[in-house]
């Protein structure tokens, strides 16, 4: 069970039977419940709060609200959290926004108290529009008199050549404007946190990305030092970039915690995880592709407007894929911000790239059927052998022969050229396909691995779990490394006191974790080695290092000598030391990008077989099949399932997901599962998802690089595309509703 | 979350009596009732707990009859196979409904006095919602409105009735049996539900403390030859955007009676009356469905911003059940 084989999940049976620790789950002795009372309106001055009802209710011990809560230090602005915190002013900037938090022996007692508090507030109009500003028939001129968000790790514009002189010269040239809805990232599990303190230490249990962010923001907000703040995160009911970010609730529930003098558990409803932790924006993109007759591109340009919170500045460059997919002389990107009363937009699953792939890709299918061309021709005739933004070679790329085992692997060949030309009894039936592209995130990480006496090895790395299955392939690598099974090998994570990682999220945990755990890996492997041939009382006394080889039960044989044995386990219960470690680290080089003198990404083509149902306009999706580039596959198997996870991720996109917003109230409309629409098990078809064999040498040591978002990009802009071959009709809104298909 | 008293009642005239304290409420299934309770949507000061009334739960095929008693469940409904021999329109409408887990739980009565899935009106916030707090006006009226009603809205509430079964139901011409503090009555299916007008707290024409004990549907060549389409976006666990439940009876190739039941459209299950008697002595084609649709049947819908694709969409789902039916081309 090395690097590339499909070893199971390791922590699958914990999950399916209950008895994984999510946050929530953790016993505190004493512990007290704390509930938010909401504000209704998105943007107005609270006059008056009335908490005497709270105050006085049954169970209550403490009631925070911005007249008493103690002040914080705000986040700097920057990417990880919010610069505005509640419960510190008399400012409404949010629906949903925390107005008070009560404390109470018990939940029911804390929610009915919460329901006491009596606010009044002088309200002002709030900004909640979007798509209606800015959709299919609005003016373009708007968009020069939006602000744009500069962020250290990428630029908002972009330009080389000169698109404007090529779109106006081009033979074939076609502009459209495609728009993507609100989207929340509902994971599972809602957001909780529990705060203790032992004196001046503050211990969090909390449901985060990023162990590490947390500590820093909380330490901050409440100038501790981040040393005396441990935050753990055993496990988590997916993430999907909500839990990324650091919220105010986390904030809040330490601070309360230490205002009530006991520990303190904070669960958000469902309802309030649509205003707690971040959305994905609707995004309005103009596309603009000019090309020669043959099907080469001549220019291409992208304009962005995606929303931001009114006082922070979150970049959600959707438009950046477009700066590297295809070669082309002359690319423009463009990004703009629309400002809204909102918590904080935030990542979520493939953000950026994950976005605009929608918007290129549909553009790209327009084209070829304007070209009549075969869509896989045209990406193929625009293939980008260098990035064509900056010029630098890939580190990696191997796109082509994914276009090529993706087509065959979905029969391709066999599509018919033309739009609505298949019926199966009362479905039209449609092929479409996409390029996925995601860009890679490095973060530096650390890890520890100690091996005892008994043979079992611990992989100890401040890392999380979000359901990706970093509990299984860490101590697969590990395994890897040391030569052992992996049944040998666990790892404890998601807490401060181990060493640094990076956060979960930019699918970068297998790169950084990864390399990490295997540079531990590989020293502790050589350190016992080293204590074997150095003691007298080892059978391997004197022997060569270079000799020496492990069973994959830990045994330790010179090459060729299989009596003459030891064993790691042996080395460790000998050396009087209740375990052996090594500590392992890797950092990318320069910026948080990092990527040096290439351009870096992984790659995919995504094939998908639409059945619109002709009568009702309902759209399924009846397989899908993607073939990826991806770096080396550390684990076949949980990456298959990061993979299909993302196709169905996609398949909500296109067919199902959308937040409404009521301009007028300033809300998100429908805060719950019924009201928002996720695919279930019978929405989602065959999926099927392919690598091609590659190793990317600068992306990691391991070779590897990021997948978790990839599989969720290209979906659907190949499910637009289809439902275009099914019925002749182009969608360029999303969700694909299916009014628009009722013709 | 409000403080409540729960009691648990063991017969019909035990629950009518604890029925009596104020802000008292039924609790059968519960799946809609905890929803309820935990949005603040009500504030009951009792839970009478109806699931000891055993008589309740039968389900009994007599010929001539289904009678539904309250609380048999729906899964126990949709899977008996006399229901889905003779009324196939009710069992097809149950198995689409909700989720398994829930079936098992939900019973029949309570599906009934289900409330609408207006998101204004589920709000975890106080919004406007006449129905949910009278006077308070109507936020759909000028917001997000996709899902609203095309007929019998009021200016007060535009907002339709979820229920999948209630639509069979109405189409199969059922009676709802009810005991409450002045005795038993039966109510037809077509009084059970009213239109908002300026009161849409009301969904139903029930008295304060009556008692569902049975829903009757009476047997007839147009329950045994019908059917229930549901159009939904996600394909399973999700109510309709609309629904058509659909009988007719025939007189070798002519239609002698139809039933037409629309969900998704209104406030209560809508009966196209118009185009049933259009349809009594046509061949029973599809041209003939068709055209029964386009005499008038849709007169009096009012479609809004967002929902005028429900006209469409409706007309289709009638169509669509004909051609299960066996409508010729
Ligand atoms: C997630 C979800 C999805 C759903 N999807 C669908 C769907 O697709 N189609 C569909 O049709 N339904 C759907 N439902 C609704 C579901 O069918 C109802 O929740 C269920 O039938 C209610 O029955 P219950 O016994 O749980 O009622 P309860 O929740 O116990 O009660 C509901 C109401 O009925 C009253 N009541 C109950 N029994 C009686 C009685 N005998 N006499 C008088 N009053 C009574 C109660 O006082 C209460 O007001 C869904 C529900 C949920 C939660």
């Amino acid at each position: 069970m090395r690097i590339g084989s499909e070893l199971s999940r390791k922590d699958g049976r914990l999950k399916v039977t209950g008895s994984a620790t999510y946050t929530a789950d953790t016993q505190v002795p004493g512990l007290h419940y704390a509930v938010f009372a909401t504000s209704a309106v998105a943007s107005a001055t609270i006059e008056a709060l009335d908490t005497s009802g709270a105050e006085r209710a049954p169970g209550v011990v403490y009631v925070m609200t911005h007249h008493n809560a103690p002040r914080l230090r705000p986040p700097a602005p920057g990417f990880g959290s919010m610069t505005f915190l509640p419960l510190q002013s008399d400012q409404i900037r949010y629906e949903g926004q925390p107005i008070a938090l009560i404390v109470a022996d018990s939940l029911e007692r804390a929610m009915h108290a919460a329901s006491l508090v009596r606010p009044s507030y002088a309200v002002r109009p709030a900004q909640m529009s979007m798509l209606e500003r800015f959709g299919p028939d609005a003016d373009a001129a708007v968009f020069d008199t939006l602000e744009t968000v500069t962020q250290g790790y990428d630029e908002p514009d972009t330009r080389t050549g000169d698109p404007d002189a090529a779109l106006g010269s081009a033979p074939v040239s076609l502009s459209r404007r495609y728009t993507m809805g609100f989207r929340h990232h509902n994971p599972m599990e809602p957001s909780a946190t529990i705060a203790s303190w032992d004196g001046d230490r503050l211990t969090l249990y909390d449901t985060t990305q990023h162990v590490w962010g947390v500590r820093s923001v909380v330490a901050e907000a409440l100038g501790l030092a981040a040393d005396d703040v441990r935050v753990v995160s055993l496990f988590l009911g997916g993430g999907f970039g909500c839990k990324g970010f650091v919220w105010p609730h986390e904030i809040l529930t330490a601070l309360a915690a230490r205002e009530a003098r006991r520990p303190v558990k904070l669960v958000l409803t469902r309802s309030q995880m649509y205003a707690a932790c971040g959305y994905q924006s609707a995004t309005v993109h103009d596309v603009a592709l000019g090309a020669s007759r043959d099907g080469r591109l001549v220019a291409v340009a992208h304009d962005v407007v995606y929303a931001n919170a009114v006082p922070e500045a979150f970049p959600e460059y959707a438009a950046a894929g477009t700066r590297t997919v295809y070669a082309c002389p002359a690319i423009a990107t463009r990004h703009r911000v629309v400002k809204l009363n909102t918590i904080q937009p935030t990542a979520m699953r493939a953000p950026n790239e994950g976005m605009g792939n929608f918007a290129l890709e549909s553009a790209m299918d327009e084209l070829a059927y304007e070209l009549g061309m075969d869509p896989l021709e045209l990406r193929l005739r625009n293939y980008a052998e260098r990035d064509p933004t900056t010029g630098k070679p890939y580190s990696s790329k191997k796109l082509r022969e994914a276009y090529h085992l993706g087509a065959e692997r979905f029969g391709w060949s066999r599509r018919a050229p033309h739009p609505r030309a298949v019926r199966d009894g009362n479905d039209l039936v449609g092929y479409g396909m996409a390029t996925a592209l995601m860009t890679t995130y490095r973060f530096p990480s650390a890890a520890r691995v100690r091996m005892r006496a008994d043979g079992s090895v611990v992989v100890e790395s401040g890392t999380q779990e979000i359901g990706t299955g970093v509990r299984t392939i860490m101590p697969q690598i590990a395994a890897d490394r040391l030569g052992i099974d992996p049944q040998h090998v666990e790892i404890v994570l998601g807490d401060t006191t181990l060493p640094e990682a990076g956060g979960t999220f930019g699918s970068s945990s297998t790169m950084g974790v990864g390399s990490a755990v295997a540079d531990a890996a590989t020293k502790l492997r050589l350190a016992i080695l080293r204590t074997a041939i150095a003691d007298k009382a080892s059978p391997l006394y004197e022997a060569r290092l270079e000799d020496l080889e492990v069973h994959p039960d830990g045994a330790v044989t010179p090459r060729g000598s299989p009596t003459r044995r030891d064993a790691y386990a042996a080395v460790v219960a000998r050396s009087g030391r209740e375990a052996i470690e090594a500590e392992g680290s890797w950092a990318p080089g320069g910026d948080v990008l990092g990527t040096g003198d290439y351009a870096m990404y992984t790659f995919g083509a995504v094939f998908v077989d639409v059945r619109v149902e002709a009568d009702f306009g309902i759209t399924r999706v009846a397989r899908c099949v993607g073939a990826y580039s991806a770096g080396r596959i550390i684990n076949p198997k949980t990456a298959r399932s990061q993979m299909t996870g993302g196709m169905i991720w996609g398949i909500g996109q296109a067919l199902l997901e959308q937040s409404e917003t009521d301009a007028e109230l300033g809300r998100f409309v429908s805060k719950n599962l019924a009201g928002y629409l996720v695919p279930a098990n019978a929405d989602v078809g065959a999926l099927e998802a392919y690598f091609v064999d590659e190793v990317d040498p600068h992306a990691s040591p391991l070779g590897a690089k990021g997948i978790g978002e990839l599989g969720a990009t290209g979906v659907a802009a190949a499910i637009a595309n289809a439902v275009y071959h099914a019925t002749g009709v182009r969608v360029r809104d999303l969700p694909i509703r299916p009014e628009l298909l009722l013709g | 979350m409000e403080p409540f008293i729960y009691r648990r009642a063991t017969d019909a005239s035990q629950a009518l009596a604890l029925a009596a304290a104020p802000g008292a409420i039924f609790i059968a299934g519960g799946t809609e009732l905890l929803n309820w309770l935990k949005e603040g949507i009500v504030r009951p000061g009792t839970l009478v707990d109806i699931n000891g009334l055993q008589d309740l739960e039968t389900i009994d095929t007599a010929p001539g009859r289904l009678r539904i008693g309250a609380l048999a469940r729906m899964s126990e409904v949709a899977a008996h196979p006399a229901v889905r021999r003779d009324y196939p329109a009710v069992a097809e409408a149950l198995v689409r409904s909700a989720s398994q887990q829930l079936r098992n739980m939900a019973s029949m009565g309570g599906n009934l006095l289900q409330r609408t899935r207006c998101p204004y009106f589920r709000a975890d916030a106080p919004v406007p919602c006449n129905k949910r707090a009278p006077g308070s006006g109507c936020a759909a009226l000028r917001g997000a409105d996709r899902h609203a009603a095309i007929f019998g809205w009021s200016d007060a509430c535009v907002a339709t009735h979820p229920s999948d079964v209630a639509v069979a139901f109405a189409a199969l011409d059922a009676v709802v049996h009810v005991q409450g503090p002045q005795g038993a009555r039966e109510v037809p299916f077509g009084d059970f539900y009213r239109l908002p007008g300026d009161r849409p707290q009301d969904d139903t024409t029930l008295r304060p403390g009556e008692l569902i004990v049975a829903i009757e549907v009476p047997a007839s060549a147009v329950a045994a030859r019908s059917r229930y389409i549901k159009v939904r976006e996600r394909a399973s666990y999700e109510f309709a955007l609309v629904s058509a439940a659909v009988g007719i009876d025939l007189d070798g190739a002519t239609i002698r009676n139809a039933r037409i039941a629309l969900g998704g459209v209104a406030p209560k299950p809508w009966r196209l009356r118009v185009a049933e008697r259009a349809l009594a002595g046509r061949p029973f084609t599809v041209a003939a469905v068709r055209a029964a649709l386009e005499s008038g049947a849709f007169s009096e819908a009012r479609p809004r911003r967002a929902n005028g694709f429900k006209v469409d969409l409706a007309k289709r789902a009638v169509v669509r059940a004909a051609v299960g039916l066996g409508a010729g081309a």
